[in-house]
């Protein structure tokens, strides 16, 4: 188990203040002039040997990603934008750095900026997230009134602003390009790909979009160095992640933990166990309503990061842990993940937009069992006709759930649509 | 993707915005660079939105005008995002999360306990004006589920019970303790954390969940 004294986020549950003079004592804006002294290039470098993998979903690595970004300006301006769009289902991480630890984003922001040579930050936050934005708008206003950004950033002799951008409602607006076209002031449409965000991103001008875990961490990072970062976890798998676990646990929670952990470690050790025992578990979704569910039987050894998840045709996501004991209805589960999608594609694409809306229909008839065994292999049909064949990852998003759940329990669905069709038959 | 307006609704013939909001658009437009104040279309329909309580076609116009973009390029920002009502809501709005991490936990016990109590449907409005209720998806506050928004404020770890104890404070003019209604500090496991033991509690959460602006 993680130590905490290797932990990152010390104020979560929010402990301590989390506005400047809580945020200091945590020794966050210790010397921050110092971190950007070594230089972008140099900052870039740490960052690529920490091994740091995007926190939002993807998993890139970090330092490969900021190092796409121009050294020379050809004129245009770059930009950092922070997605702090949480919005996958199962997914409340952010959400406490954002109200509880909103300097140790800033400061990020700062570094990142710097390093990317950007002239300024622009987070996107999800318009639901009020308080957040309220406590991350008075932080940064802080930061603004001590002279840690705006003119000549912490005494660096940098320029660098940070602003706040609150969304209205979009689960789209978690990709990338949807949240630059949003951030622009239009509707929240992928756009193709490439010209990729660092060639032309916002406003047409070099950008950057992390997710806000990402960026929170690597000023730790560079203080305690890449070697300590990365000397966490298993090999491209490092460092510590923050957890959410939710559903049929006892004690459902946000937790930090060290990349890799085994899923039922996190859920034993953090979680009060699955309610009703470890017996009791059916099925985990272990990143997110966009990754495959795993049956318990390959809960009971996986370990939590990119590859081992990876390698059982599942994902880390955002490590959102959905958690489900055997009472669950898990044709009804993903079906509701189903509704999910099909409510917040954003009707760009004709295979994502209709066949979202098909999905959730043939899913809703399968909840009840009114339906054919062979239309099982049509429904899987449909979902990959979807995958892939969409401007952004939503329509595998919402394929993937489905294609999981058929994957492992395959039976269960044909089982509800005998049992359909006998009480169909008795009548 | 937001379903497109209800035409039934009656529309007023102006929308203006208050000189205090004024300043307001002027501050809110300097955060994006110049010729870029499109960006600020989100932020002037919350704002006119907060203002009259929903959001007219007349404030679209005028902040099309004020940005100077289309007015369609507006509309479909308006209607794109679920968080503009374009119709009139109660005094609260409540969203229940119906998502699957908070139906795990129960969410459709609080739709129809509310649905019950309130004795309307998705979208309706109380006679007294008082609340309206909608399902939405995923809020993510997925470890203190079940939960709902209601304005501006979550309230979290709710059962039926807990959830009439809100709407009756609420009725009585009252402002209730957002966040977790079992007692829970926020997405702490209850009875303690399992980390970060050694940090005494020394802040005042109870301040920023009493609504504090």
């Amino acid at each position: 188990m993680l130590q905490d004294k290797d932990r990152i986020f010390k104020n979560i549950y929010c402990q301590d203040d989390w506005r400047l003079a809580g945020a200091r004592r945590r020794g966050i804006w210790d010397n921050t002039k110092a971190l950007l002294e070594v230089g972008p290039d140099k900052i870039i470098d740490e960052i690529k040997a920490s091994e740091l993998r995007g926190r939002g979903g993807a998993g890139f690595p970090t330092g490969m990603k900021w190092s796409f970004m121009p050294k020379q300006s050809d004129g245009r301006p770059s930009y950092l934008v922070v997605n702090a769009d949480e919005s996958e289902p199962g997914t409340c991480k952010d959400r406490e750095i954002l109200r509880f630890d909103p300097h140790m984003l800033i400061e990020g922001c700062l570094v990142g900026g710097f390093a990317m040579r950007c002239v300024a930050a622009y987070i996107y936050i999800r318009g639901e997230f009020y308080q957040e934005a309220m406590h991350l708008q008075a932080a940064i206003d802080e930061a603004y009134d001590a002279g840690l950004i705006g003119k000549n950033a912490s005494g660096s002799g940098y320029d660098f602003d940070v602003y706040l951008h609150r969304g209205a409602g979009a689960y789209i607006c978690g990709e990338e390009s949807a949240l630059i076209e949003s951030l622009e002031g239009k509707k929240g449409q992928p756009r193709l790909k490439p010209p990729f965000p660092a060639a032309v991103g916002l406003y047409g001008c070099p950008t950057t979009v992390n997710n806000v875990e990402t960026i929170a961490v690597t000023p730790t990072i560079l203080r305690r160095g890449a070697s300590w970062f990365a000397g966490l976890g298993r090999p491209k798998n490092v460092g510590t992640k923050l957890f959410c676990v939710s559903g049929h646990v006892n004690k459902p929670c946000n937790v930090e933990e060290e990349m890799g952990i085994p899923l039922r470690e996190l859920i034993d050790k953090h979680c009060g166990g699955v309610r009703g025992g470890w017996d009791n578990l059916l099925a985990v979704i272990p990143g997110g309503s966009s990754v495959p569910m795993l049956p318990k039987h390959i809960c009971d050894d996986i370990l939590m990061d990119f590859d081992s998840l990876r390698a059982v045709q599942s994902g880390l996501g955002t490590a959102a842990v959905i958690v489900m004991d055997k009472s669950t209805d898990l044709i009804e589960a993903i079906t509701r993940f189903a509704h999910f999608y099909m409510h917040e594609s954003c009707g760009q694409c004709t295979p994502c937009r209709e066949g979202t809306g098909w999905m959730f229909r043939i899913m809703t008839r399968f909840v009840k069992g009114n339906a054919d065994p062979s239309e099982i292999d049509m429904l899987l049909d449909i979902s990959k006709q979807i995958e892939g064949h969409t401007i952004c990852a939503l329509g595998d998003a919402a394929a993937w759930p489905i294609q999981g759940l058929m994957r492992h329990f395959r039976p269960v669905v044909e089982e509800r649509m005998r049992a359909f069709r006998g009480r169909q038959a008795a009548e | 993707m937001s379903a497109a307006a209800n035409t039934d609704v009656v529309q007023p013939d102006s929308f203006a915005f208050t000189p205090e909001n004024l300043e307001k658009v002027k501050k809110i437009v300097a955060k994006y660079p110049e010729g870029r104040q499109g960006s600020a279309v989100m932020p002037l329909l919350d704002l006119a939105q907060r203002q009259h309580g929903w959001l007219p076609r007349a404030a679209m116009d005028e902040i099309a005008r004020l940005l100077d973009m289309a007015p369609i390029r507006v509309y479909e920002v308006a209607t794109f995002y679920t968080m503009y009502n374009l119709q009139p809501v109660g005094k609260y709005l409540i969203q229940v999360c119906r998502t699957t991490p908070c139906w795990l936990r129960g969410s459709d016990n609080l739709t129809d306990y509310l649905k019950q109590r309130l004795g309307v449907g998705m979208k309706e409005v109380t006679k007294d004006g008082l609340f309206s209720i909608m399902e939405v998806e995923c809020l993510g506050a997925c470890c203190n589920a079940p939960m709902v928004q209601i304005n501006d404020d979550f309230y979290e770890d709710l059962t039926p019970e807990t959830l009439g104890k809100v709407l009756d404070e609420l009725a009585a003019g009252r402002k209730p303790q957002t966040g977790p209604q079992n007692g829970r500090r926020a997405s702490m496991a209850e009875g303690g954390p399992t980390t970060l033991k050694d940090i005494p509690i020394s802040y005042d959460i109870s301040r920023d969940l009493t609504g504090g602006k």
